[in-house]
């Protein structure tokens, strides 16, 4: 067989590769040894601590998002003929339902952009997807602490209305322009499946967001916080509760079969009392069971469990990938990986202008190569090895809207000269919050 | 002669589409053709803003998400 460039020169330069690194790695080195020991240390903290409590609770919240709540309800409040305070509004909060995976965001911001409300909502849109989607906010307010996940939230909302005010004034000329001429033909919006009455619905994703706070409710010092603690050592007895709640509004308002509910409940609650120190059991086989029962209920049900699997199988691995490379790299917090923590000091300690720029740009520019969530991981390594908690701030906000996928797109639509404009001001922005986070509570 | 369109970027979820669209019309043994769109601008001409979306013959049929064959069979019948 004559040797094929394309198919074979890629194998040959794999096996090169692959000989190189086995030739060279210091396997002996104690750095080298270190930082593997790390990335699998780190990895066994976030399958102990993260997943069976926040992650999988998240995802199958997030998959419910997608079945219960009319996606194209709130697409339509940012059509052309919007009231312009009002899409901005939307634009900017929207993301919490519609961005979990970038392949609807970014169609979406090209229609938003050419045929909906224009540039400014759909740079806003953009913007804050990534930051509060579910899954987002729930993980970074978990990982890197309940403080840096809410100013992640609020920054990246008011920003974003920020941003795409900006963009549209720079550009409003263009877009009198474009008004009128290119609007031809109508949306077309994803038309709503299911409809369960709007009380069902509400208090279902109240009940698992309820689950979801408290069984992850963090311990206070008792003589602190007296509301905090007292919250905390109820924690469970409130997450019971909560998740009680989720099984009575499946049984009777989302038709699910009773049985099979109660049969759930039932295991549930024999976990729960026959291993009261281990909660991940219980909530494990509530997760499990919950699945089991959503796959088996034709409609509604199915598709919630699809959606969520959906997700599960488009975020797990790369999570699991981010954290690997997070641990090898930076190690844990007070353990180094194999990058010297004083390195990152010197560059993102304390909460200098320098500090908060070098996060805001370099970081943005790492960040393009990185999945949606991986940003927690490795900005928790940074923040381990020393990173001040402006800069980190300064990174969440401008690093997941900077990603390769999301600047391509911005590019193809909006061209080099506006994308230029919109990563300086996004830069320049998250430098200056970061800054001032740094500051107040650093 | 059934003529599907695949409206999205090429991702997993796209091709899952084409593959219930398949599945479908062999089901029902149409003759049919399945060809793709993934140029956003032309997708966004049409007016879809979620992908993927699933046209037959020419019209927008779905968006935003992947139908199983069942609901692709209803569409056809």
């Amino acid at each position: 067989m004559p040797f094929d460039w394309k198919s074979d020169g890629r194998t040959l330069l794999l096996l090169t590769a692959a000989f190189i690194a086995a030739l060279s790695i210091p396997f002996g080195a104690p750095r080298f040894e270190g930082s593997l020991h790390e990335a699998f240390a780190l990895m066994q903290w976030y399958a102990r601590e993260h997943v069976v409590l926040c992650l999988l609770p998240a995802l199958l919240i997030a998959g419910a998002i997608g079945v219960f709540i009319g996606q194209g309800s709130v697409i339509r409040l940012l059509g052309a003929g919007a009231n312009k305070v009002v899409a901005y509004g939307i634009a900017s909060v929207s993301g919490t339902i519609i961005a979990v995976c970038s392949c609807t965001v970014l169609p979406l911001f090209g229609g938003l952009y050419k045929r909906g409300a224009g540039l400014g909502p759909a740079i806003a849109f953009l913007y804050s997807g990534p930051a509060i989607n579910i899954l987002a906010i729930v993980l970074t307010a978990k990982v890197l602490g309940f403080e840096l996940g809410a100013a992640r939230a609020i920054g990246a909302v008011s920003f974003s209305v920020i941003i795409g005010l900006a963009m549209a004034f720079l550009y409003r000329h263009e877009e009198q322009d474009r008004n009128g001429s290119s609007m031809v033909g109508e949306m077309v919006l994803p038309e709503d499946d299911y409809s369960f009455p709007t009380g069902v619905v509400v208090a279902l994703f109240a009940l698992m967001i309820a689950f979801l706070v408290f069984a992850n409710w963090a311990p206070a010092d008792p003589k602190d916080n007296t509301l905090w603690h007292v919250l905390f050592t109820w924690k469970w007895s409130l997450a019971s509760l909560s998740a009680a709640g989720v099984a009575l509004v499946l049984a009777l308002g989302l038709g699910f079969v009773w049985w099979r509910v109660a049969l759930v409940a039932a295991t549930v609650t024999t976990l729960a009392i026959a291993l009261p120190d281990q909660p991940q059991a219980a909530v494990a086989g509530g997760v499990v069971g919950l699945c089991v029962v959503a796959a088996l209920q034709p409609g509604a049900g199915q598709e919630w469990f699809e959606q969520t699997w959906g997700f599960a199988k488009l975020i797990l691995p790369l999570l699991l990938l981010g954290v690997l490379a997070a641990g090898f790299l930076l190690g844990r917090s007070g353990h180094e990986g194999l990058i010297p923590s004083a390195w990152v000091a010197a560059a993102v300690g304390g909460n200098s202008l320098a500090s908060n720029a070098f996060a805001a740009g370099a970081g943005a520019g790492a960040f393009m190569y990185f999945a949606t969530l991986t940003e927690i991981p490795i900005i928790q390594a940074l923040l381990g090895a020393g990173m001040g908690k402006g800069p980190a701030l300064a990174l969440l906000l401008a690093g997941p809207a900077l990603s390769l996928p999301n600047m391509l797109v911005i590019r193809g639509f909006l061209g080099t000269e506006k994308t230029v404009v919109y990563v300086s001001l996004v830069i320049v922005m998250a430098t200056v919050t970061g800054m001032i986070y740094g500051t107040y509570w650093g | 002669m059934v003529d599907f369109k695949i409206l999205g970027s090429g991702c997993a979820k796209c091709l899952k589409l084409a593959a219930n669209a398949e599945t479908a019309a062999k089901e029902l043994g149409l003759p049919y053709t399945v060809g793709k769109i993934t140029d956003q601008d032309q997708i966004i001409d049409v007016g879809v803003m979620m992908t993927p979306a699933l046209m037959i013959d020419g019209k927008v049929k779905s968006s935003g998400k992947v139908l199983t064959p069942e609901q692709i069979k209803a569409l056809l019948t």
